[in-house]
């Protein structure tokens, strides 16, 4: 099975669902080492895509990722919008207009995502952040893709990877966001940007 | 979690609505997107100062929206950025043909979405430039951290840069202006009881009885160390050794003391305070030329307070005493 605009609708709706149901849990994550928000956050986000997923919807995957782009950049706010917004955006550009993705292409739009993250919030790996789970998932993804792997398959691999990258960032000290102002007080607590990409990845793999 | 709120979802429009009731003269409220802006149009050929990010914080930012301060004010959700769409419509609003200085203190959601705006505003053709506050010495400034918080400062800065503009400084003066502030301006904070967010219903962090959060950021962000209570006086000695050591102040330096009470504290206490922070700042040779004691930059309900020095100089100084006309702030008209 491909990808096309219908089932990037459906997996979007899927992880705004998932963002939905773990919004308290990464809310007291992020209460745990930051400002105790980011669960309400990406579900005002996401509230808002599903809304938008009512109207008239775009035909390819690429328009549909950047219509959640858009909206979760100008309803998130916080460190949570601009990059989870650049994420779906440059995903969005790297699809381009093609109407259904195979393997390689959702493998290469989840690389461009990760760059445009890391490129907005200037994180490398190890600085306890989601791009440890973008990151891990992207080289999982990208195996996958190699080997053959359809659009699901290869979304399943990425996100068993950012889930165990997710786990990984426990024993980290933060470097970058609110809690890297804790210094060694953040280590022992789970980074909540990572989790949430980690939930994110696995709804959409569906 | 007892609050004088309807549904957490609404607090910061609400609040707004009532804000922008209680003072017409002042300010508009625009609701779509969310922003505060001045009554008075900025005035034609003038740069327009914007600043704004996450609710929680009042009177910080619309409390400074006015004559002499800021031309508009963009709110956040509470203790999060706001977005870029309602930056670039508070700049439009303001636009008066010199420019945009957007002030931002240095969160890492704050700094990402001006960021962004910025780039927006630059693309319909305003010039904008952008000044990072970061006075927070509680915070190691290294590539280990997102960087140095902007607290109280942003107080001390957003006052005399709003009278630079309005004695017509173009935009690259007034943006130097601003850099040199941040370059002078250090603060440190202390809690004794967290602050609960409306929308979590529960305490950003528990102390003991006999505890305090000494170099606490204003979203309840752990600071530097749990430490021993201590009386007034103590707290004072070490707040002001770490803001005094920082820059370094030294003997001979007129200073304006911003002492900042987070949301939580009695006057009575936060005047208690001062007197002891005169006293020591006396005794080490620092004269305070102008001060400034009440709640400015506030975390909700948290108690506890911060101190805030800057470095005056004889520009800086007039530019302080220069009228003021905002809601939080007003003297000489």
């Amino acid at each position: 099975m491909t990808c096309d605009a219908a089932s990037t609708v459906s997996a979007i709706r899927a992880a705004a669902a998932a963002v939905g149901e773990y919004r308290s849990e990464l809310t007291a994550l992020d209460r745990e080492i930051g400002d105790g928000d980011h669960g309400e956050n990406l579900a005002r986000g996401f509230s808002a895509v599903l809304g938008k997923l009512d109207g008239d919807l775009p035909g390819t995957p690429g328009g549909v990722l950047k219509l959640v782009a858009t909206t979760l950049i100008s309803t998130v706010g916080g460190a949570s919008g601009p990059l989870f917004g650049t994420a779906f955006l440059r995903a969005a550009t790297a699809v381009g207009d093609a109407a259904e993705l195979d393997g390689p292409a959702v493998a290469t739009a989840l690389a461009a995502a990760r760059d445009g993250v890391v490129a907005r919030g200037k994180a490398e790996p190890g600085d306890k952040t989601m791009v440890d789970a973008l990151g891990a998932a992207v080289r999982a993804a990208q195996e996958r893709a190699a080997a053959g792997g359809r659009p699901g398959e290869v979304l399943a691999a990425a996100a068993d990877a950012a889930t165990e990258a997710a786990a990984a960032t426990i024993p980290m000290q933060a470097r970058k966001g609110r809690a890297s102002y804790l210094g060694e007080r953040s280590i022992g607590h789970p980074d909540p940007g990572a989790t949430s990409t980690a939930y994110i990845l696995r709804a959409l793999a569906g | 979690m007892k609050k004088i709120i309807n549904d957490p979802a609404d607090v910061v429009r609400e609040s707004l609505q009532g804000f922008a009731l209680a003072h017409p003269d002042l300010v508009t409220l625009s609701l779509d997107p969310l922003f505060v802006a001045r009554a008075t149009p900025t005035v034609r050929g003038t740069v327009a100062v914007v600043s704004g990010g996450g609710s929680g914080h009042e009177p910080l930012h619309a409390g400074f929206v006015g004559d002499g301060m800021l031309d508009a004010a963009v709110p956040g959700t509470v203790f999060s950025s706001p977005t870029p769409d309602q930056v670039v419509a508070a700049a439009h609003a303001v636009h008066a043909g010199a420019g945009i200085l957007l002030v931002v203190k240095n969160y890492t959601g704050d700094v990402l979405n001006f960021e962004t705006a910025a780039e927006l505003l630059q693309a319909d053709g305003i010039e904008v430039r952008t000044v990072i506050v970061d006075d927070d010495v509680a915070v190691r400034d290294s590539t280990f951290t997102a960087g140095r918080r902007g607290v109280g400062g942003t107080v001390l800065l957003e006052k005399i840069v709003g009278a630079a503009v309005a004695r017509g400084d173009d935009l690259d003066t007034v943006h130097a202006l601003a850099e040199r502030v941040v370059g002078v301006v250090r603060s440190m904070g202390v809690a004794l009881r967290p602050s609960t967010v409306p929308h979590s219903g529960e305490p950003s962090f528990t102390l003991g009885e006999d505890e305090m959060e000494f170099g606490v950021g204003i979203h309840g962000e752990p600071g530097r160390e749990r430490r021993a209570m201590l009386p007034a006086d103590g707290i004072v000695a070490l707040l002001l050794e770490a803001v005094v050591t920082d820059l370094p102040f030294a003997a001979g330096d007129r200073v304006i003391v911003l002492l900042n009470g987070l949301g939580g504290t009695p006057l009575m206490e936060l005047y208690l305070a001062y007197g002891s922070v005169r006293g020591q700042l006396e005794s080490r040779g620092i004269t305070v030329a102008r001060s400034l004691v009440g709640n400015y930059v506030t975390a909700l309900e948290m108690q506890g307070m911060s101190i805030t020095m800057l470095q005056l100089d004889d520009e800086m100084m007039s530019l302080w005493d220069a009228p003021v006309h905002t809601a939080a702030l007003r003297w000489g008209v």
